[in-house]
């Protein structure tokens, strides 16, 4: 008989555990000063910090499935802050200085890990995009840097940087401070907090209607009975359209499928995160070692949290054809999310015709590493009835007055 | 994965057709006479229920015809397709 | 050994197969799968546990099982697959894993490919049900495909049952033979439907070479069955599940029906001294079957009664049966010594523990496409709730009773014991504490439970632990199962490699290369080429010893010193036909096409909605009610797309065609003060003057009887002629140009050369010198811009807020004030820089360098820029940071060369 004998434990294969509580579940209060709507990492951000930077504790967040279950657990959870535009660069960087405090804010394991990311580029304009983001990166203090072929092989070794693909790579930008984290442990991260406030954690109370009195929001209609609020934040990320139909406020959202994909777990092969907009794929390695991967939306909307599988075979195309290794890792599990994508990929943030409501939403396939920094200016924007400075470009009279904050047109990448 | 039922062709896969968004937003009569806000919602805003959304389609990969599609956002469902109408030109 | 004789249907043992797993050295017959080659040889152990290293072995027969986790290393690396599911071949090199599995260091150059079938019924699984129903339908004359996941059809008969009068086995061949009999059915073995989708279609993964010894390697190790089923028969049984007691992870610990597996599959007995553990009556065949081959095996029944029939049939065969017992743990190190049984916790000396908790339907294919699942109280499982269109799920899938069955089962989850020691998913080594943790820490909700704990996340997907998990929380909580939440399986149902996935799709595959019908000629001449969408067009052509600076420069030279030619053929260009075209011209570009004359060219613009340009290109009036109208390289497909969508849709009631000419024509632009010799020396019967043959004018002629067309179109300033032919005389043509233009010394350039030509012109390249933000206006081609139409597309936005703000950006040139720096393209710009050194950031940008480029012409570096109010600034000196200097640049109008255009008559 043989006898195997016992390895160390493989790196990362496990992870570290949960805290022995995390909340309550209590009944809902019949009236609070603030309303959170939508339980996500938004909404549980918010609420942390409606606490923590603002002593505002009579707060309910009121999410209509399981807690932070949207697209808060179905993330990629790609953090990086290397957006083009000054107005995105300043939010996200906002976060990701958060993100690297984060853990001990909210004393929690939430593996924030900076491995960096590489945004391939693959044409000769993919090139000047890059070079155009990364200086503009470098002069609003965004760490970055351009990579020619070569310097990305050394970053990560397992990238396909011959010219025997379709696609060459040219090169690439690559931010060093940029990670991953464990989504749920953020969202439980933020929801402890919260919870330890004294915040109301209301699951499967979903929002179905408002009662409003001129230019305010008096209540709200949940499937656990009316409650009356002070005022109400908005953070339902792809459900956003539903509750803004019930209010009469246009605003340009559509809500598309996102998908996503691991493998089975695997010995580390790759130290980063790597992106590819011109062949459509971006993976990085998790924790316990799964390859984690995604790729763009589908096209058509859609509330049904599954998508096309035609993308997913489409992003194998993509994956193997950059990283030839992966060819024999398997496709493990999928899923969809819903996203909520606007005209120019950035976020709408601020206030909205009703005195006492505030809006997020639209941050389409990018919003988890916004999560700190959302939440920190959207509490702000709560507490004082104005929008936190670093959020006020991303107010919903942009498109009418044309101020757009395009992050694809100038070709930069999602998520 | 789905079929689609081309008013056209008839039911052909899913890969073959392009989604060309909400069918009930018409280019305006007179955009000159709209109001930035009536002129953005135009460009910008387009509904997005949560059910049945009348809209466009192109069968891209088959006969390049574009039709109109009543869809169920839940599900994905196709309810309906039917052919564009002509109308007089403007 | 533990091969027993007279058992093994599946294995040939007339021929031996050499194995190496764990370093050691086994022999097994083909038809072995890894895991009964190791319980042969009395392996039970196999790998370590991801988080505590206890041993782990093998605890199923096939696809559910949790543990018995291998890295393939010979043939080729693989990782992650189940001992219970590697069919063996000489040869193969396995080891047991410890959580990760190894990716190959080298490219796999398998082949994987796909096949598209269309039939009226797809039955997935070949176990009775689905040979019923495949045999039903061909019968009654429909086209059918069955696929089965196992390498044997058969599913989970053992061979000792009788169907239809006859011993299952013979059922079995008979079934088979009878359908291949039928010219519409296809029979696949080895091939997993791993996903099923809206409309009839599933995909099904077909292993086609690893179980054969010499696979030719031009067959595909693996292929994408995609099915479009009129009708789906999901026939895919039951996953027999265990229940939990402490030390329930031990090596030598099995499910019931995987014991009975490798009995009769296999021919080989797990153990010798067994204990069988059971909810059910379904493991009583297991007991039977065991003792029947020579073991010595005792029954535990944890339900007060006992099934009467048998009961007996045990008595019969000498296997006591205890009702109302059950087990509390195990003892051993490496292999299960003793279970401990019942309430006075005696410990029972084994080799083998066998274990039924229950069934679970494999209603995972039925759920993918959202087949609505019920809990079904009395046998604790998820079956079929509903109806779908299409589907019908038969057999033990749909949660169908056994007819063997006397007694119905009893629910049981867990026994007594010591929750940290009790394993719900051996994948993830997650016990109940575990479980007892989440709950305690909030959580009532099965989805949070399972990502508290990992449970289902492992290589089985839950197979067998979703099901307990769920009971544990459930009787945590002390809720009804059913309350938990719902339960839906995504696909796929087992894993699947990304390179069977991503099919041919790789290399050259990946996307269409497009070449224009002269890419010998370049390549012959020794061009460099760039990927421009999908078209791959000569960048520059340089000549021995030169770079791509030095090759440009010359090819730059040559053009405005003398001449050259350019394959322009990559162009979109779309003929519009129809009374309707000029109006339907007028609203798409943002100047008037309809005052255009027959014979002329103009220049045009396109916008989107929003007012920032898309596209631009030129015109050509070919009649009063034909335009030809060319796009950009890239963005061909999607101007036509506008184009056809705004007529079907808009306005649909437009009398207008389109129709795509982008590869029926071949263009060459013939560019310098030296072209009008050349093409006059091509085309003698044309009048090439100026006087004749004027600036945005075309005309036809014919060149040995084929018709051409010539157009005085100049991208570069220089006189030019942009030469058009159908692509099938395109090498003829450009032979003869290049021929006629030698004493010219005609010098044949790249996309690079126009560039710099274009970009000394000021003239912009959609797509590099804007981003999607800029508008017309902003490019200074607001003498595009028609004031006389009331609106085309984008007009409206023009008059928004931000489209007068006098600090957008607009496109200027750069010129770097040391006359040698090259500015990189994507540089940013800054204003103010205090002693040459930059403020802390944020640094407040002006804009950015959009193109730049040496200037033969001019002796020095240039760039294009898109600057705040970059036109007001004219002559005002900024600075671009490159690398760590600052590099001063002074702003300057966008034409450097010829601003009076003096040079496109000639
Ligand atoms: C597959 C996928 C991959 C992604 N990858 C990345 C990535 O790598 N990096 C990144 O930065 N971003 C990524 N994103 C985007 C990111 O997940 C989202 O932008 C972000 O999670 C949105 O904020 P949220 O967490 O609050 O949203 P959610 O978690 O979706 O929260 C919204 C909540 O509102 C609830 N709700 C809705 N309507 C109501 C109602 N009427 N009443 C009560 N509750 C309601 C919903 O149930 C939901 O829980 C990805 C998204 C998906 C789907
Ligand atoms: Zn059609």
């Amino acid at each position: 008989m043989t006898t195997t004998t016992a390895p160390p434990t493989p790196p990362g294969a496990h992870l570290p555990e949960h805290p022995d509580f995390l909340w309550r579940n209590p009944e809902p209060k019949r009236a609070y000063d603030v309303v959170i709507v939508g339980g996500g990492g938004h909404g549980l951000a918010t609420a942390h910090y409606l606490a923590r930077n603002h002593g505002i504790t009579n707060v309910a967040v009121l999410e209509k499935g399981w807690l932070a279950g949207g697209n808060m657990a179905r993330n990629t959870t790609l953090i990086r802050s290397n957006y083009l535009w000054d107005e995105s660069a300043g939010i996200y960087e906002h976060a990701l200085k958060l993100w690297e405090g984060l853990e001990e804010d909210l004393g929690y394991p939430i593996l924030f890990s900076q491995r960096g990311v590489l945004n391939l580029a693959h044409t000769e304009q993919d090139v000047r995009d890059s070079v155009r983001r990364v200086e503009a990166n470098r002069l609003n203090g965004v760490d970055a840097e351009w990579l020619g072929p070569d310097e990305v092989a050394k970053v990560c070794p397992i990238v396909n940087v011959s010219d025997d693909i379709r696609y060459p790579v040219q090169g690439a930008t690559f931010q060093p401070r940029a990670g991953i984290a464990k989504h749920d442990y953020v969202a439980w991260g933020f929801a402890r907090r919260a919870d330890e406030a004294g915040i109301d954690l209301i699951q499967h109370c979903e929002v179905t209607g408002f009662t409003t009195d001129g230019d305010r929001v008096i209540g709200l209609r949940t499937t656990r009975g009316d409650i009356a609020c002070g005022t109400v934040a908005l953070c339902a990320a792809g459900h956003t359209s539903v509750l803004l139909d019930e209010l009469g406020i246009p605003a340009p959202l559509q809500s598309h499928p996102l998908q996503a994909l691991v493998s089975e777990l695997l010995e580390p092969v790759h130290p980063t995160i790597v992106m590819s907009n011109a062949v459509h794929v971006y993976v990085s390695q998790a924790h316990k070692g799964e390859l984690v991967m995604g790729a763009g939306i589908d096209a058509p909307t859609g509330y049904g949290q599954r998508g096309s599988f035609s993308i997913i075979e489409r992003q194998m195309a993509a994956a193997v054809e950059l990283f030839p290794v992966f060819a024999r890792a398997h496709l493990l599990r999928s899923w969809a999310g819903v996203v909520d994508v606007t005209p120019d990929a950035s976020p709408i943030i601020g206030c909205t015709p009703y005195d006492n409501v505030v809006l997020n939403c639209g941050w389409g396939t990018g919003g988890f590493k916004a999560t700190p920094g959302l939440g920190w200016c959207l509490a702000h924007t709560t507490a004082h009835g104005e929008p936190h400075p670093l959020v006020a470009p991303f107010g919903l009279d942009r498109f009418s007055t044309g101020a757009l904050v395009d992050e694809h047109g100038a070709a930069a990448v999602a998520h | 994965m789905q079929l689609i039922t081309c008013p056209w062709c008839g039911p052909r896969e899913e890969t073959e057709f392009h989604y060309g968004g909400a069918a009930t937003v018409p280019y305006p009569a007179d955009p000159a006479a709209l109001g930035d806000d009536a002129w953005a919602r135009f460009v910008f805003v387009r509904p997005n229920p949560k059910g049945p959304a009348t809209e466009q389609w192109s069968h891209a990969a088959g006969c390049r015809r574009w039709f109109t599609a009543v869809r169920d956002t839940r599900t994905h469902r196709f309810l309906a397709t039917v052919d564009i109408q002509p109308e007089v030109p403007r | 050994m533990s091969r027993v004789d007279g058992y093994g249907w599946a294995i040939d043992r007339s021929r031996t197969v050499s194995v190496t797993v764990n370093g050691r050295a086994y022999t097994g017959h083909p038809g072995d799968t890894l895991a009964s080659v190791l319980f042969a040889h009395d392996v039970v152990a196999l790998g370590t546990s991801v988080k505590y290293r206890r041993p782990r072995g093998i605890a199923g027969s096939w696809t559910e099982d949790p543990t018995g986790l291998v890295q393939i290393e010979e043939p080729f690396p693989e990782p992650m697959l189940q001992a219970t599911a590697v069919e063996i071949t000489d040869g193969l090199v396995a080891r047991g894993v410890n959580g990760q599995g190894r990716l190959a260091q080298v490219p796999d150059h398998a082949r994987y490919d796909r096949l598209h079938t269309h039939c009226d019924v797809l039955v997935v699984g070949a176990g009775p049900a689905g040979l019923l129903a495949a045999r039903d339908a061909a019968r009654a004359g429909a086209d059918v495909v069955l696929v089965d996941d196992r390498p044997t059809p058969g599913g989970a008969l053992t061979g000792t049952e009788r169907i239809e009068g006859r011993p299952a086995r013979e059922f079995v061949a008979d079934t088979v033979a009878e359908l291949a009999t039928h010219p519409g059915v296809t029979h696949r073995q080895r091939t997993t439907a791993f996903g099923h989708y809206d409309d009839g279609f599933v995909l099904a993964l077909e292993r086609r070479t690893d179980h054969l010894r010499d696979a030719p390697t031009t067959r595909s190790r693996q292929r994408v069955h995609r099915i479009r089923a009129a009708r789906i028969v999901i026939a895919t049984g039951a996953i027999e599940r265990p229940f939990v007691f402490d030390d329930d992870d031990r090596p030598g610990i099995l499910l019931a029906s995987a014991a009975r597996d490798l009995l009769h599959r296999h021919g080989v007995l797990a153990g010798h001294d067994v204990v069988v553990a059971t909810t059910d009556d379904s493991a009583y065949a297991a007991a039977l079957d065991l003792a029947g081959a020579g073991a010595r095996v005792r029954v535990l029944d944890a339900r007060a009664a006992v099934p009467t029939t048998w009961a007996a049939r045990c008595a019969d065969a000498g296997v006591p049966v205890e009702a109302g017992t059950t087990v509390h743990g195990t003892r051993g190190t490496e292999r299960i010594t003793a279970v401990v049984v019942g309430d006075d916790r005696a410990e029972v000396p084994c080799d083998l523990l066998l274990v039924s908790g229950g069934r679970n339907p494999a209603v995972h294919l039925f759920s993918h496409v959202g087949g609505p699942l019920a809990y079904d109280e009395a046998r604790g499982a998820f079956v079929p709730g509903g109806e779908l269109d299409g589907v019908e799920v038969v057999g033990a899938a749909s949660g169908a009773v056994d007819p063997l069955e006397e007694m119905p089962p009893l629910v049981l989850w867990r026994t007594d014991g010591d929750p940290a020691r009790q394993f719900v998913d051996l994948a993830r080594d997650a016990t109940v504490a575990d479980v007892a943790r989440a709950v305690g820490a909030g959580m009532t909700h099965l989805e949070h439970v399972k990502r508290y704990t990992t449970i289902g996340t492992g290589h089985d997907q839950g197979k067998t632990s979703g099901m307990l998990a769920a009971g544990i929380t459930a009787e945590l909580l002390g809720r009804p199962v059913a309350g938990l939440g719902t339960t839906t399986f995504r696909p796929p149902y087992t894993p699947v490699a990304f390179a069977a996935l991503a099919g041919r799709a790789r290399g050259e595959l990946f996307d269409p290369v497009r070449t224009t019908a002269i890419h010998d000629r370049h390549v012959r001449l020794g061009a460099e080429f760039e990927d421009v969408g999908q078209w791959r067009r000569p960048r520059h052509y340089p000549r021995p010893g030169e770079d791509m600076t030095a090759a440009v420069l010359r090819e730059c030279a040559a053009v405005r010193g003398g001449v050259g030619i350019l394959d322009g053929s990559t162009l979109g260009k779309i003929d519009v036909q129809g009374p309707d075209a000029e109006v339907l011209l007028d609203q798409l570009y943002t100047n008037l096409m309809s005052t255009l004359k027959v014979g002329r060219v103009r220049y045009g613009v396109m916008c989107g909605h929003d007012g920032m340009v898309v596209d631009d290109g030129t015109v050509l009036r070919l009649a009063p009610d034909r335009y030809l109208i060319t796009t950009t390289t890239g963005n061909a497909a999607a101007v036509l797309d506008r184009m056809e969508e705004w007529i079907q849709t808009e306005w649909p009631g437009l009398r207008v065609r389109l129709t795509s000419v982008t590869d029926h024509w071949s263009v060459f632009a013939v560019v310098g003060p030296r072209s009008r010799a050349v093409v006059g020396r091509v085309f003698p019967d044309v009048d090439v003057s100026n006087e004749a043959f004027g600036f945005m004018t075309w005309l036809d002629t014919t060149l040995d009887g084929v018709p051409v067309r010539l157009a005085r179109i100049s991208f570069s300033g220089e006189l030019a002629y942009e030469v058009s032919v159908a692509s099938e005389y395109a090498p003829a043509l450009w032979d003869r140009l290049l021929a006629a233009g030698a004493p010219e010394g005609i010098t044949p350039y790249g996309t690079e050369t126009m560039h710099v030509l274009r970009a000394e012109k000021g003239y912009p390249i959609i797509g590099q010198d804007t981003d999607g933000t800029v508008s017309p206006h902003d490019l200074g081609l607001g003498w595009a811009v028609s004031k006389k139409k009331t609106d085309f597309v984008g007009k409206r936005s023009f008059a928004r807020p931000a489209n007068h703000d006098a600090a957008r950006k607009q496109l200027v040139s750069l010129l770097p004030t040391d006359a040698t720096t090259k500015l990189p393209e994507g540089s940013q710009i800054v204003s103010f820089c205090d002693a040459g050194a930059l403020p802390p950031p944020p640094v407040p940008m002006l804009g950015h360098v959009t193109s730049s480029y040496h200037s033969a012409e001019l002796g020095r570096p240039f760039a294009l820029a898109l600057v705040r109010a970059g036109r007001e600034r004219v002559g005002e000196v900024v600075h671009v940071p490159v690398g760590t200097t600052l590099v001063p640049a002074r702003i300057g109008g966008s034409v450097l060369v010829d601003p009076e255009g003096a040079r496109r008559d000639g």
